[in-house]
């Protein structure tokens, strides 16, 4: 719907905010007749510069791993070219992984998208609804003979991603102040992200493990969850794994059969 | 993960009675809550942005509630773009609404601002051109507002750095304006009046003598940036990154005889100083409301 004559201000102011390329709109001006170059500018340094902040906000280990300068510059292209569509700022740049994996200077850096999906999850786990963890104690009630057909509820904060590369330790490093040592970037990592009751956790997940949380995440029954971890490593210790699930806070409750 | 669960108010008891009078706060920084619950019996209020609480759950609302069962929480919408000609973001709205029900707040404000259009947010407070036009929209805006969160609302006036050259009425005209119309509070951020005065060369005082501050329910001071215009004349920016400076703390004095003490928050939200620094700012800002304590709000002095 077009808006009503008298308001298409918006229409007209918009476009160049994120468009250096363009002039400022004929419609605004500086008092008695001065010029509004210099002074439109100021809203179009302020949303540019804003929106990267927020991106820096979201991912600090890329800007770590990368430097300011490098960073800055990247997320320019990707705040002119996407900028967001929610007001929460929060749920900014979910499509910044595969931004940074097209990002004609990053290309040296393979992984480096992968961290970055690990600091998109990370940021949805932080904001991720409230709800007590389920207790050890409810499995350990659970007669033998229905462990197979055990389905788990995960927490709203729980995420499993795999990655390739190195993702989960180059993360890590890179996350706080502490100095960065060498790390083989070529080793397959896979995360488990929870939230407890305060803090995010990022655990890496052993040979199967990503496969066994996948499944139980994406509420599909033990039994098949721990075919599929052994399938994919013949070591897989099923009865450590799942205490390690619960004990990350990954479930909020479980149920024989059907989760509804 | 956009949406808040709708949630009963908290169920705390308040500590603090309401309306909370001439009392000065602060922007709440989750970085200064160890300091805040250190220090017991702190008189004060805290101002937090909506949006940033707008996540389902987590760490952002735990921090919320400890410092909302203490203290006075005034709550700050960023992104309504109620000055925008679309017409506004129901979900937004709806988050909104679910924040004052939970959180209770003793001050609810939003901007004289637009911030969406089409589909890109943008993150900043953006101007419009003050028309009759512009006006019925912003009025069915707050009107909207209003109902939702079933409480009068309070309008802040901007900081602009350019006019449109279809504006047909003074900032302040269309201001109380609005106010009359909606019945909407108004925020005052003197800091915003001294920015723009000195941006579109009009006197600060002449523009606070037309202001209607009978309707002034919160006040809001912060610090501002220097940056040149396109003549190489002095261009304020509203940057909220340091100290009040002295003539927006001359302002403040003046606004608060003629008002009578009302909120005042300090804003500082970029360059965050430790607490003490920011406690210290509050500390002069309560020293000003305290010694206008006796005087009788404006809107009252020819009441009776």
């Amino acid at each position: 719907m077009p808006p009503e004559p008298g308001l298409c201000f918006a229409a007209s102011f918009a476009p160049a905010l994120l468009d250096p390329a363009r002039s400022t709109p004929e419609l605004v001006t500086g008092p008695n007749g001065k010029a509004a170059d210099r002074r439109y500018d100021v809203y179009r340094n302020n949303v540019t510069v804003s929106l990267i902040d927020a991106l820096a906000a979201i991912y600090p280990a890329v800007q770590r791993i990368t430097g300011t300068d490098f960073f800055r510059a990247m997320a320019r292209f990707h705040v002119r070219s996407n900028p967001p569509t929610s007001p929460l700022l929060f749920e900014y740049g979910r499509d910044f992984p595969e931004f940074i994996e097209t990002y004609e200077h990053a290309q040296d850096m393979p992984w480096l998208a992968d961290v970055a999906r690990l600091e998109r999850a990370w940021l949805d786990a932080y904001h991720a609804a409230d709800a007590a963890p389920l207790s050890p104690a409810r499995l350990a009630a659970v007669m033998p003979d229905r462990l197979a057909d055990l389905v788990f509820i995960p927490h709203p904060a729980a995420r499993c991603l795999r990655s390739d590369y190195a993702a989960v330790t180059i993360f890590a490093a890179n996350r706080g102040d502490a100095p960065v040592t060498r790390i083989d970037a070529s080793t397959p990592e896979d995360a488990l992200i929870t939230r407890g009751e305060f803090d995010v956790a990022v655990r890496r997940l052993p040979p199967g493990g990503a496969a066994f949380a996948r499944h139980l995440l994406s509420g599909r029954p033990l039994g098949e969850a721990a075919a599929a971890a052994l399938e994919a490593a013949s070591e897989f210790d099923i009865a450590a794994n799942i205490a390690g699930l619960i004990e990350a806070g990954a479930f909020t409750s479980l149920c024989c059969g059907d989760p509804s | 993960m956009s949406t808040i669960t709708p949630t009963p108010p908290a169920a705390l008891p308040l500590r603090f009675a309401t309306p909370i009078g001439g009392v000065a706060g602060t922007s709440f920084k989750p970085e200064h809550l160890p300091a805040i619950l250190e220090a017991k019996n702190r008189r004060g209020f805290f101002e937090v942005h909506a949006e940033n609480y707008m996540g389902a759950g987590g760490p952002p609302h735990r921090a919320l509630e400890a410092i909302r069962r203490d203290h006075p929480l005034s709550l700050h919408g960023v992104c309504m773009s109620i000055g925008g000609p679309r017409p506004l973001d129901k979900a937004h709205l709806a988050r909104f609404r679910s924040l004052v029900a939970r959180y209770q707040p003793a001050l609810v404000s939003e901007h004289l601002a637009w911030s969406t259009h089409e589909t890109s947010f943008f993150n900043d407070l953006l101007p419009l051109p003050y028309t009759a036009a512009t006006l019925a929209c912003v009025c069915d805006h707050i009107d909207q507002v209003q109902e939702a969160i079933r409480r009068p609302l309070l309008l802040e006036n901007p900081s602009t750095y350019l006019a449109f050259r279809e504006s047909s009425m003074r900032e302040t005209e269309f201001i109380r304006a609005v106010a009359e119309r909606t019945g909407c509070g108004l925020l005052l951020d003197v800091n915003n009046v001294f920015v723009s005065a000195t941006n579109h060369g009009y006197s600060a005082l002449d523009y606070l003598a037309d202001f209607p501050l009978s309707r002034v329910e919160e006040i809001h001071l912060a610090g501002h940036a220097e940056q040149a215009d396109d003549e190489g004349d002095l261009l304020l920016i509203d940057s909220h990154d340091g100290p009040v400076t002295d003539a927006v703390w001359k302002l403040y004095d003046i606004v608060i005889r003629r008002r009578g003490p009302v909120p005042t928050l300090i804003e500082w939200d970029s360059k965050i100083p430790d607490w003490p620094v920011l406690q210290a700012e509050a500390a002069a800002a309560q020293a000003i409301l305290d010694r206008h304590h006796s005087a009788v709000p404006a809107g009252e002095r020819h009441a009776a």
